[in-house]
């Protein structure tokens, strides 16, 4: 018999100890990893603790992650991350990640090898959906259902039906992973994909580097999806062989299995493509927009601060400057990107050419702290969200590109690409 | 069964505009309520009546997974909210929180701002006494029902986990 299930779904299945689950079923699935920040989870700890709750379910499959408001941006920040550290300390949590060894969470746990193949993660983080990219099941939720987790060591689920991602053929210079999912948002909308999980599949998926499906995968809570999710392969197996410890279990999807839709891409044809103000749907590829003035180009987060995206970034700006009226500011994912970036060269470049670099952080991307905006100033930002007043003033803008066309519009000042320099 | 007055406002309304993260360090609930909406409608907070309900479109609460959303939507005073469509994070959120939310495309086509709405919430019917309408929304599955009889979550989760160890 078969059973005609998405790659998620066996991954469900697999964890809640059924043999097959179907779209909408309600299960409940036991969790390899439970994840929250130095902004979720002081409310998730309150909630653990109000509840009378006195132990974690597994101290080595938590962690926390202090790095939205740090190095702490005020007193309010350092007492939720005081917090935080306390209540690691009480459970001997054992993958607590501070100011010096933090990075940014969802470049870092992947990084770390704290998460794999075939692993059940909630986070209380939305963009907890880039372990998708491992050929895991990750979803982000609330602080509630982290306190549940890290309590009980499994959560609820409303099983996903699934959108099929066929992607083929190879991207061009200068395009990446950043430009398949604005592409893609721009296709389905920022609810094209709600409560669903994306799929992503086809010939093309084995051209992209884990650093762009990681992007890509980051972003499919933006097409509101449930998950992004893609098969593991040579590049997989590779990027987590030292770093993984513990057995990959892999999954595939059915031959057969049902989707409630199925979107092609191309990538041979896809161009460098920016998401105007403010919503990630409201594509326009870069010729359509250029030469629109800018004030700001922040390059990072968790969608683009990993090495590739500083490669990327650095080779546009090699031997050029940074626009008198632009301010850029670097900001490498976890202390491995930003210690590569100096080793192979590439903060030299990034300082030379007058970009302000800094020390992991969410900072800017979500109006935190390290490159807030004035009323009237226009970001382009390698970050996630361009929701009105998500970088600052309620009446700036954020404009999200890949890293090359960031690093392209500080050059010019304005929008473009690295072919229009 | 709840009434009260309608705050209306349009799709995608995101976790940001809700409660911006420049707030987020805020340390109770009714500090976060303070700021609620303030990035689309600054009068929000000086307009809004306990029992008011808010009513929004398509893929309401997207964006962050942040709780303090639905926590300073009900500080505000706001008794529950009706949307066309929730994004999901928000929803889990609201449930285990056990703040009512309500999905009804129909009812958010034709309920006006300022319009006087009650909620019937174990039927799931909203009716706009202004215009004398009535609307269906889709009642909660069976096990959600659970989570928000207990209270939320947790209570939910703490009260089997004590379940299961009487059974011992």
């Amino acid at each position: 018999m078969t059973t005609r299930m998405t790659m998620t779904q066996k991954i469900l299945a697999a964890h809640a100890g059924l043999p097959s689950v179907k779209a909408g079923d309600l299960i409940e699935a036991k969790l390899d990893m439970v994840l929250g920040n130095d902004i979720t989870s002081p409310v998730a700890i309150d909630v653990f603790d109000k509840a009378g709750f006195t132990r974690v379910f597994d101290k080595e499959k938590i962690a926390l992650v202090l790095d939205h408001y740090t190095p702490c941006k005020d007193i309010k920040s350092a007492q939720l991350c005081k917090t935080v550290r306390e209540f690691a300390k009480r459970f001997d949590i054992k993958h607590c990640y501070d100011v010096g060894t933090v990075g940014i969470e969802h470049a870092l746990l992947p990084e770390k090898g704290i998460v794999g193949p075939g692993d059940c993660i909630i986070g209380a983080d939305s963009h907890t959906c880039t372990y998708g990219a491992l050929g895991a099941f990750s979803t982000g939720v609330g602080s509630t259902d982290m306190a549940a987790g890290m309590a009980m060591g499994e959560n609820w689920f409303k099983v996903p039906s699934a959108i099929k991602v066929t992607l083929k053929g190879r991207l061009q210079p200068y395009v990446s992973g950043k430009d398949v999912i604005l592409h893609l948002i721009g296709m389905i909308g920022v609810d094209g994909a709600l409560y669903k999980s994306l799929e992503f599949t086809g010939e093309g998926v084995s051209e992209l580097s884990m650093d762009d499906r990681f992007t890509i995968a980051n972003m499919a809570i933006e097409a509101g999806a449930k998950n992004g999710i893609f098969p593991v392969d040579e590049k997989t197996r590779e990027y987590i062989k030292d770093r993984f410890t513990r057995e990959p279990k892999i999954y595939e999807a059915d031959p057969d299995a049902e989707y409630d839709s199925e979107v092609v891409i191309n990538l041979s044809e896809l161009k460098p493509t920016v998401s105007m103000p403010h919503l990630p749907s409201n594509t326009r590829t870069v010729d359509e927009v250029k030469g629109l003035p800018i004030n700001q180009v922040i390059i990072g987060s968790c969608t683009n601060g990993r090495i590739s995206d500083m490669r990327a970034a650095a080779e546009v700006l090699k031997g050029r400057k940074v626009a008198a009226d632009v301010k850029c500011i670097v900001i490498p994912a976890t202390q491995e990107v930003y210690l590569q970036c100096v080793k192979e060269g590439l903060a030299e470049i990034f300082i030379e050419a007058g970009c302000a670099v800094s020390t992991p952080t969410c900072g800017p991307c979500l109006g935190g702290h390290m490159g807030i905006m004035a009323e009237g100033e226009r970001a382009v930002a390698t970050t996630n969200r361009n929701f009105v007043g998500r970088m600052g003033h309620v009446k700036s803008e954020v404009i999200l590109a890949s890293p090359a066309v960031a690093a392209a519009s500080a050059v010019a000042g304005s929008v473009a690409s690295p072919e229009d320099l | 069964m709840i009434t009260g007055k309608v705050i209306k406002y349009g799709d995608n309304i995101d976790t940001d505009v809700i409660i911006p993260a420049r707030y987020l360090n805020a340390p109770s609930p009714e500090e976060l309520a303070k700021h609620c909406m303030e990035d689309i409608d600054i009068d929000f907070v000086n307009k809004v009546k306990p029992g008011d309900i808010m009513v929004g479109g398509a893929n309401f609460g997207c964006g962050s997974s942040r709780e303090h959303a639905p926590v300073a939507i009900q500080a505000s005073g706001i008794s529950c909210v009706i949307a066309a469509s929730f994004a999901r994070i928000f929803y889990r959120n609201a449930i285990n929180i056990g703040f009512p939310i309500l999905e009804c495309p129909e009812a958010v086509a034709k309920i006006q701002n300022g319009d006087k709405v009650s909620v019937d919430f174990k039927t799931g019917v909203i009716t706009d006494e202004t215009t004398g309408e009535s609307f269906r929304a889709a009642a909660f599955p069976e096990f959600i029902t659970r989570i928000i009889d207990e209270g939320g979550l947790l209570k939910y989760l703490k009260e089997r986990q004590a379940a299961k160890e009487d059974r011992r």
